[in-house]
């Protein structure tokens, strides 16, 4: 009786795993609620805004000319993505902080924790709803982004390659917000707490760079320009790795120091690869103890 | 006949819940649930001090005691939710620390509160768990027509799970605990907040689920109204089990002791002294009402505490014989918590 139920389950488990009715259940749900539709048009509302406020900016800065050049429509192109970014760091904490905590919370969780699903199948299927929805609001600017396109100046390698970078940071900080909401009990804690490290990681580690910056001596001497490792800093921060992508001599600019002795003369990774090597562990590390502290587990004796 | 025989031995077994030594000829069946010296503490508040407890396979066993017992947290702990501080729990001879997977398959858990998923239809939410339970999608369709039937849901099948009232929640809760055909069946307090009604419903589910032969551990108040298709019941109080047994030995008790009720004019402190210092007084309970004691003596005995309390010359309005039931042995049995409800 047993080793037939058993077998009957390892030949459908190859498709529960891409369909999981965790997933399904977090997709279906998702997309129920009203708030999923008041999350897409605000989103969208901001992020159409902002550009049409830089638009008209920038209009009146080229004293009303009819079109844009190259050079303006990076500017814009540019403003777009840090403001999508910033929008992100905002969106992704608040979609994913609840997911756990909120099931708990509604007590639907100790339902959930006795059924088959595995921890790791609960956590990451909450993961990538969170994810999928995400990338929907994001796919869904696009047409904003084709207002810059039309007055030329940027490619579509360089678009996808932004594309691909916020897919990163919703991950991670989608990770994160996921991690707090398996360690809390308290939804009202983890949404806290999630915001709290995405300040971190965007204004805390910005704060570091600059001050380590401003205390280390500048003196422009005749020395050959070498590289401080106060620019690893710049590495942990999100709208740092993104103007690397935009503008890959940033990375340069962010490592050069003049006539420091601690400098070294090696050129340094771009911000954004080390970006993302340093929060895809972070990112495994979150994920993996947010697994953990779904169950009870036993204690080391 | 000798199936028959095994029958028997089992029955009488059952009769016994404590004694542990099988027949030496016989093979034996292992206990749905076995629980060990089990402990539980929350920082320094010990839930469970060394609870022990045997459950064989088909009994339907009542759990019962005030709140704060640690009803709730024994459950928890067999739903492979919490894991005990130490002391062992089995299900089905699984420990439940070191196969969780294993003893999830074999139980079907309803939490005193849970909250259900409001946006899915009462379908899509038994197919949701379902599916959760790894069952393929053609047997779920076969087996949840089955399952609202059971629950009496079928009208509802369509509608909304939050537009369903407490006690159609409550059966959709349970119906989705059968959703992978589980041998134990863990109800934590599955009638609380129900109206009559739906009490009634419930025990009725419940009296279709025994005879199906699951085995159940039910929590709580409903006790004495399921008293009849309860076979053994345990007591439970202050992490405790203070008594195990089968509802006949329970009803034994009922008869042997008695209820009294007495009201005073006046002097209620200096008799409730006085009572209390008399051997067969067990219990006392002060209320509005009088005095309630616990008395463990015969008519004979009865009639020799009203002469001495008439001799101490305590002013009687009324000594006086209450109507007991089972409901009121539980009451008695766990007097001391912040009682039932
Ligand atoms: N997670 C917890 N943290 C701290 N104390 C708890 C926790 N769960 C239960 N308790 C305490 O353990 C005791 C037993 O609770 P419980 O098992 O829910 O009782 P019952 O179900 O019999 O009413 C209670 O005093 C309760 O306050
Ligand atoms: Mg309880």
């Amino acid at each position: 009786m047993r080793e037939q139920t058993s077998v009957k389950q390892s030949s459908t488990s190859w498709r529960n795993k891409l369909i999981n009715p965790v997933l399904n259940k977090e997709f279906k749900l998702r997309m129920r609620t009203p708030k999923a539709m008041w999350t897409l048009f605000f989103y969208l509302f901001a992020i159409g805004l902002m550009a049409f406020s830089a638009i008209y900016i920038v209009e009146i800065n080229t004293g009303g000319s009819r079109s844009f050049n190259p050079e303006q429509s990076k500017v814009l192109f540019y403003f777009l993505s840090f403001a999508q970014l910033g929008l992100i760091a905002f969106m992704a904490p608040g979609l994913t902080a609840g997911v756990i905590s909120g099931e708990r919370e509604k007590q639907t969780l100790n339902l959930l924790l006795t059924t088959q699903q595995s921890s790791a199948t609960i956590v990451l299927s909450k993961l990538v709803s969170s994810l999928g929805f995400m990338v929907l609001i994001v796919v869904s600017t696009i047409p904003v982004y084709s207002m810059v396109f039309l007055y030329g100046g940027i490619s579509p390698k360089q678009l996808i390659l932004v594309f691909l970078f916020y897919l990163f940071v919703m991950l991670v900080l989608g990770s994160f917000g996921i991690l707090f909401s398996s360690m809390f009990k308290r939804t009202m804690v983890s949404v806290i707490v999630s915001y709290g490290v995405t300040l971190f990681i965007f204004g805390g580690t910005a704060l570091i760079y600059v001050v380590l910056m401003s205390t280390t001596d500048r003196f422009y001497t005749y020395n050959a320009n070498t590289y401080s490792w106060i620019g690893h800093v710049l590495a942990w921060n999100p709208a740092g790795a993104l103007y690397s992508i935009l503008d890959p001599e940033f990375t340069d600019q962010a490592y050069r120091i003049y006539g420091q002795p601690i400098a070294t003369n090696k050129q340094p990774l771009a911000l954004w690869k080390e970006f993302m090597m340093i929060y895809t562990c972070l990112s495994i590390l979150a994920l993996w103890l947010g697994i953990r502290s779904l169950r009870p587990r036993m204690k080391k004796n | 006949m000798l199936q028959n025989n095994d029958v028997e031995i089992i029955s009488v077994e059952r009769l016994k819940p404590t004694s542990l030594e099988p027949a030496p000829t016989e093979k034996i069946e292992v206990p749905m649930i076995e629980i060990r010296q089990l402990t539980k503490t929350f920082g320094s508040f010990q839930a469970l001090k060394s609870i022990d407890l045997t459950i064989p396979k088909g009994t339907v066993f009542g759990f019962v005691g005030p709140n704060g017992a640690g009803k709730s947290t024994t459950m928890s702990i067999l739903a492979t939710l919490m894991f005990p501080t130490s002391g062992t729990a089995k299900v089905d001879g699984l420990d439940v620390t070191k196969y969780p997977n294993e003893v999830r398959k074999r139980i079907g858990y309803m939490p005193d509160f849970f909250g259900v998923y409001d946006q899915f239809k009462t379908v899509e939410y038994l197919h949701f768990y379902g599916a959760s339970y790894g069952i393929p999608k053609s047997e779920r369709e076969q087996l949840i027509p089955q399952l609202l039937e059971l629950v009496n849901l079928s009208d509802k099948k369509d509608a909304y799970v939050d537009t369903l009232s407490r006690g159609m929640k409550q059966r959709l809760c349970l119906a989705r605990c059968l959703v992978h055909d589980p041998e134990l069946l863990i109800l934590d307090e599955p009638a609380s907040g129900l109206d009559p009604r739906a009490r009634i419903e419930m025990r009725e589910i419940l009296r279709e689920l025994k005879a199906m032969g699951k085995t159940i551990i039910i929590s709580s108040h409903i006790l004495p109204e399921l008293a009849e298709m309860v076979d053994e019941i345990g007591v439970i109080e202050h992490g405790q089990m203070i008594a195990i047994g089968n509802v006949a030995d329970i009803q034994n008790r009922l008869r042997v002791k008695r209820f009294l009720h007495i009201r005073l004019l006046g002097r209620e402190d200096e008799a409730e002294h006085f009572l209390r210092d008399r051997p067969l007084v067990n219990r006392l309970l002060r209320d509005e009402r009088g005095i309630q004691i616990h008395f463990g003596g015969q008519d004979a005995e009865q009639a020799a505490l009203l002469n001495e309390l008439v001799a101490a010359g305590f002013q009687l309005v009324s000594f006086s014989e209450a109507q007991t039931n089972l409901e009121d042995v539980f009451l008695e049995i766990t007097k001391g918590g912040d009682g039932f409800e």
